[in-house]
């Protein structure tokens, strides 16, 4: 898209008092049924991969992070043994988790990003095109996806860098890109709804780092669920986090996991978030 | 519908038509029982001290406020039952610089070309062509965070144009641009109006702008229509009434006359101040 042609002779194209505007006189045919929401997700997303083409500040800044998890808690907690692995290094066992946490961070101030492109007037102009509000919001969710992709890749190049033993089997790693665009697709929808209802990024950005914390220790992105206290373990049953993390690790390491649980949950936490989210986004238009 | 019709031809259709439109947040009612009528093909300015309900009743034709059935209609499609119909009809340009910074002019038209399924073979000639038509073939493919705020303004309005749309909605197009850049964004509006035959509805501050580009205006107050009439009219309507000898008053003693004074108690909420600080902020 962004290597679309320019006109022909871009520097008089200006001065031209009456430039062609014969496309300009009759609007696009609608596209309808089921083909509207994966092209509005595809706008999305590839708006997401252009603003991230022309400044990849975050992309670096945000690698930070994940590498000291990996680089001081890994390679400590490593030595230390300290955490039943089931037998892996715990570096091997922490690298899923990390690569799950980068992806809920990117996805959680989704929230924040869409009160700013309300405030700015992006998100208004949106809601006045033909895009069904849950069209929109799957859009946001799985550009939120992207990124996190993105993000996910550099912390495998980090971990596969530290020595940790990954699958590079294509299936695999098709089914870990899955997981990662499923649990960003939730954890961004969680963030838009909170953002629906509190509608200020204020608010909102204390929120985030309140719930952020939690889901992040309350799963088994560090330990093992079995070594948590039973309260701890309830919360991590319910917390989409420790599915995808689950997921990751039976992918990437092979250690035993429930595939087809973990992607059900997923699939069904994006579906729940996408609902709530979408009937939040009036309040925000408001 | 008030639209005029003739023997034998079909009744021309209204671009936009509210009826005893209301709209209140909490306790503030916004829109009063506004009646307002945009034929096709004119440029309508809407104006009005800040708090009048302008940009709430425009909000309401956008689809953008949930309104009741039978209240709002655009080009004859019911804003509340057909919300998707009547969005396919409209370009918005809001208050707001509303262009994504992080994007090439190019891509932000890109965008919407996209949302309104322009297909992928003929979406960069309809983009190119949106750009050329607001002057910014040159500009297009660097990023609109390098964009003065008139290049910002036209990107706006190639982005709305990208669609092909029947009505075209401004709210405050040139609020905080210098006279230079206002003209020019009035120039290339009516250059695509000219070409295409679109209906425009613009709200404004600046009343020698609506003096100047708009066939006719409303002037609202406290939600509702006070004037209504080509901007001759109301101008020639107050000098008769004051009768008065001398040249003929301005719009803007038109826009005292109708909105009186207290206005500071109905200047918008704070968000509304704020918003139109920080778009007045970015341009300059």
């Amino acid at each position: 898209m962004s290597e679309a042609p320019a006109a022909p002779h871009p520097a008089s194209a200006d001065a031209t008092p009456q430039p062609d505007l014969g496309l300009l006189l009759a609007p696009p045919r609608a596209r309808t049924g089921w083909r509207v929401l994966p092209a509005r997700v595809a706008a999305m997303c590839a708006v997401e991969l252009q603003k991230l083409r022309h400044d990849r500040t975050e992309l670096y800044t945000r690698a930070v992070q994940p590498a000291l998890w990996l680089l001081i808690f890994g390679e400590t907690f490593t030595r230390i043994k300290a955490i039943p692995t089931g037998g892996i290094p715990y570096l091997d066992y922490l690298a899923p988790g990390i690569i799950a946490q980068s992806a809920m961070f990117i996805a959680i101030f989704y929230g924040i990003m869409i009160i700013w492109e309300r405030d700015a007037g992006i998100l208004t102009k949106l809601l006045v095109t033909p895009t069904p509000r849950a069209a929109l919001i799957t859009g946001k969710a799985f550009a939120s996806g992207v990124k996190a992709l993105i993000q996910a890749l550099v912390v495998v190049v980090i971990a596969a860098l530290l020595g940790v033993a990954m699958t590079w089997n294509p299936l695999r790693l098709l089914g870990v890109a899955v997981a990662v665009v499923l649990g960003s697709a939730f954890f961004s929808c969680l963030s838009m709804t909170i953002a629906g209802i509190v509608l200020t990024r204020d608010r909102l950005m204390g929120i985030g780092q309140a719930i952020t914390m939690p889901l992040f220790f309350g799963s088994n992105a560090l330990y093992p669920v079995a070594v948590m206290p039973g309260w701890l373990q309830g919360v991590s049953n319910v917390n989409p986090l420790s599915y995808q993390v689950d997921a990751l690790r039976g992918l990437l390491l092979g250690t035993p996991s429930h595939l087809p649980l973990d992607f059900g949950v997923l699939a069904a936490a994006a579906a729940v978030g996408v609902t709530s989210a979408s009937s939040l986004l009036g309040r925000l238009a408001r | 519908m008030t639209g005029s019709a003739t023997d034998g031809e079909a009744p021309a259709v209204d671009a936009v038509s509210c009826s005893g439109l209301r709209y209140s947040f909490g306790e503030t009612r916004a829109v009063d029982g506004l009646d307002l009528t945009v034929r096709d093909g004119e440029c309508f300015g809407l104006l009005g001290p800040n708090g009048a309900g302008k940009t709430t009743a425009i909000r309401c034709m956008t689809t953008l406020l949930p309104v009741p059935a039978s209240l709002v209609h655009v080009f004859g499609h019911d804003a509340a039952r057909e919300p998707m119909a009547v969005r396919r009809l409209l370009g918005y340009v809001p208050q707001q610089l509303s262009a994504d910074a992080g994007l090439t002019g190019r891509e932000n038209v890109a965008l919407f070309a996209r949302v309104f399924d322009v297909p992928r073979r003929e979406r960069a000639r309809r983009v190119g062509q949106a750009l050329a038509a607001v002057g910014l073939t040159a500009a297009a493919d660097r990023l609109a965070q390098t964009y003065s705020g008139g290049m910002v303004r036209r990107l706006e309005l190639a982005q709305a144009l990208v669609s092909a749309p029947r009505l075209l909605i401004l709210d405050e197009p040139t609020i905080g641009l210098d006279p230079i850049a206002r003209t020019n964004v009035w120039e290339h509006i009516n250059a695509v109006r000219a070409a295409t035959g679109m209906t425009v509805l613009v709200t404004t501050h600046y009343m020698d702008e609506a003096d100047q580009y708009c066939d006719r205006v409303a002037l609202m107050h406290r939600g509702r229509v006070r004037a209504l009439g080509t901007p001759a009219e109301l101008r020639r309507g107050l000098k008769d009434r004051l009768g008065t000898d001398g040249p003929l008053p301005t719009l803007e003693d038109v826009f005292r006359d109708v909105a009186g004074s207290g206005l500071d108690d109905q200047s918008g909420d704070f968000r509304n101040v704020r918003s139109t600080r920080r778009t007045a902020s970015r341009v300059g």
